[in-house]
């Protein structure tokens, strides 16, 4: 009997990588911040606030055990063990289930922290695009949270939606944002709101001949069109960036510019070779870089102890 | 006076002939992607069935989201005036209706002639729909006439949190891990659609007798759901599935070939202000 390959289309793939510039000995605080998400699971690893290593895996069905698989993940290739960590904080969706995590942070508070890192501090609206949220964050220049909204409820215009999509038509959601754009024109975008809806929607195209590539536009629009209700009732302050899985999305973010007409912070795309290149920008880490920024502030200014435990 | 009347929606389209009051034929099936060959193929059985031809027929009158896409039709109402009209006729006390379809879920209020009167609908979500129940009982791996069955054998209350038919369906998932009986999760995810429809009806206003309609009015294991949610009795006619289409005819007959109605349309709040 032949066995189908399965073929996961949903996710991103896992990536590592280690700062080969950094040398941890040198260090006086070594943190890590874990953020446990709905899909996905970060572990980032900062030797007094500069980044060092981090991982970006799947979650599975139990948190602790997902904690624990970045964590390793991230240090594979490096020689420092976890028991040196001095400070470790844990946040997202799963967050009390860190088992090396000293405190919780929640995700809105990293994720702001996060691409104040990442970007920079002239950013004063962070879009957190989570595996089954999404959040528009206003923030000031040390990245401290000021305002924010967020969307829970609905699967459309998170992760998920464009999850419940590749699964459908069958693509791997990295290749979306690209094929996307091989099309001749803009086509309309899905009309439907509801992913429910909007599967049937995008069957009903399929089956009407229009190519996948033209569908996926269609849906990438409709994406960024979500998202920009919830950006404009939070109200727009530049600079601007997008963190998690959908900021890989090119599909969605420049769909989002032109909506909006503001430009996204520069960040760099996923690129299969991304390990291979030390690029360290994956934009789903921003809530492991805030968590460990967290951690080290903390540790500078007396505020907690070291756990190091070797 | 031979009349047909056609309710063409998301999933499944019904067709009705009648002839001075009496019904000929009644016939349904799925509407699939292509609406308007479903539809005129859907007729042209009811046609057989019913023992006329086309041309003995005076009047079509057209209903449903699809309506519009039933070409052979002479009119085509709004799905709440052909509730209305066929409610009316089988049950005159109805001062309130709620159908609820496999894409939309609406209240109706009326008036004692049967005319709208205030119309509120839930329509971009799948939330509140019999689109819901079929995603959940997909979940459950149970045939959707199961899940009617399996609600009423359940006697205790699990609220769901999720608001909406994707993250309810990895709820649904996450309950069975938990080992919930089946039939309190049937419940469970009726008891979510009728909150939900509650709220609709709400906006217009409950006012009794009330009467459900529709495709998942059919669900006995829904239905009450719905009175617990609403508090008070609600009636459902025989075939509630064919009453947009009975109503569609009804309109025929009087020689009504388009209505107007304004509906409030709810929509969900999704976006939250948070605190940091």
């Amino acid at each position: 009997m032949v066995e189908a390959k399965k073929v996961e289309y949903w996710r991103w793939p896992e990536t590592a990588w280690v700062n080969p510039d950094v040398d941890w000995r040198k260090g006086q605080f070594i943190t890590a911040g874990v953020d446990v998400g709905s899909v996905s699971s970060q572990a980032v690893v900062m030797v007094d606030g500069q980044l060092y290593a981090y991982s970006n895996t799947r979650t599975g069905s139990d948190s602790p055990d997902s904690a624990w698989k970045c964590v390793n993940m991230a240090l594979k290739e490096s020689d420092l063990k976890v028991d040196k960590i001095d400070y470790c904080i844990g946040t997202g969706y799963g967050r009390v289930n860190v088992p090396m995590a000293q405190q919780t942070i929640t995700e809105i508070a990293c994720h702001s922290r996060g691409a104040n890192f990442m970007y920079g501090p002239e950013i004063r609206t962070v879009m957190d695009m989570g595996g089954q949220d999404c959040k528009a964050i206003h923030c000031d220049d040390r990245g401290k949270v000021m305002k924010f909204m967020m969307n829970d409820k609905c699967a459309a215009g998170t992760g998920r939606g464009m999850e419940v999509f590749a699964d459908l038509i069958r693509v791997p959601v990295w290749e979306i944002g690209p094929r996307s754009f091989q099309i001749d024109k803009e086509p309309a975008m899905i009309s439907s709101t509801c992913v429910v809806f909007a599967k049937t929607e995008v069957v009903g195209l399929l089956q009407a001949g229009v190519p996948e590539n033209d569908i996926m536009a269609a849906y990438c629009t409709a994406m960024a069109h979500r998202i920009t209700e919830l950006l404009n009732r939070l109200g727009m302050e530049e600079k601007f960036a997008i963190t998690g899985g959908i900021a890989k999305n090119e599909g969605v973010v420049k769909r989002l510019e032109k909506e909006l007409k503001v430009k996204t912070v520069e960040t760099v795309w996923y690129d299969p070779n991304m390990r291979d290149k030390g690029l360290p920008f994956d934009t789903q880490i921003a809530g492991g870089i805030g968590a460990a920024l967290f951690a080290n502030a903390m540790l500078e200014r007396g505020r907690v102890k070291s756990a190091r435990k070797a | 006076m031979i009349v047909a009347g056609i309710d063409v929606g998301g999933k499944n389209v019904h067709a009705v002939i009648a002839s001075n009051g009496d019904i000929l034929a009644k016939v349904e099936g799925p509407s699939g992607i292509k609406k308007a060959e479903a539809a005129e193929q859907l007729y042209e059985e009811a046609l057989k069935q019913a023992g006329v031809k086309r041309g003995d027929v005076e009047r079509v009158v057209a209903t449903g989201s699809s309506g519009q896409r039933v070409t052979f039709a002479d009119g085509v109402i709004p799905d709440a005036a052909a509730d209305a009209r066929g409610v009316i006729q089988f049950i005159p006390s109805a001062r309130t209706i709620i159908d609820v379809g496999a894409e939309e879920g609406r209240a109706i209020k009326i008036s004692p002639e049967g005319k709208v009167l205030d119309f509120a609908i839930n329509e971009r979500c799948a939330a509140g729909t019999g689109t819901f129940v079929d995603t959940m009982a997909r979940a459950l791996e149970i045939p959707l006439d199961e899940m009617a069955k399996l609600s009423m054998q359940s006697t205790r209350s699990i609220p769901m949190n999720a608001q909406c038919a994707v993250f309810g369906e990895s709820e649904v998932v996450s309950l069975i891990h938990q080992k919930t009986p089946k039939h309190d999760i049937a419940r469970a995810v009726h008891d979510a659609i009728a909150g939900r429809i509650g709220s609709v009806a709400r906006i217009v206003g409950l006012e009794d007798d009330v009467v459900m309609v529709g495709g998942v009015a059919k669900n006995v294991g829904f239905v009450e759901s719905l009175k617990r949610a609403l508090g008070t009795e609600v009636k459902v006619p025989d075939t509630p599935d064919f009453i947009g289409a009975l109503g569609a005819a009804a309109a025929a007959v009087a020689g009504v070939l388009e209505e107007k109605v304004e509906a409030k349309v709810v929509e969900k709040e999704t976006i939250e202000e948070g605190k940091s």
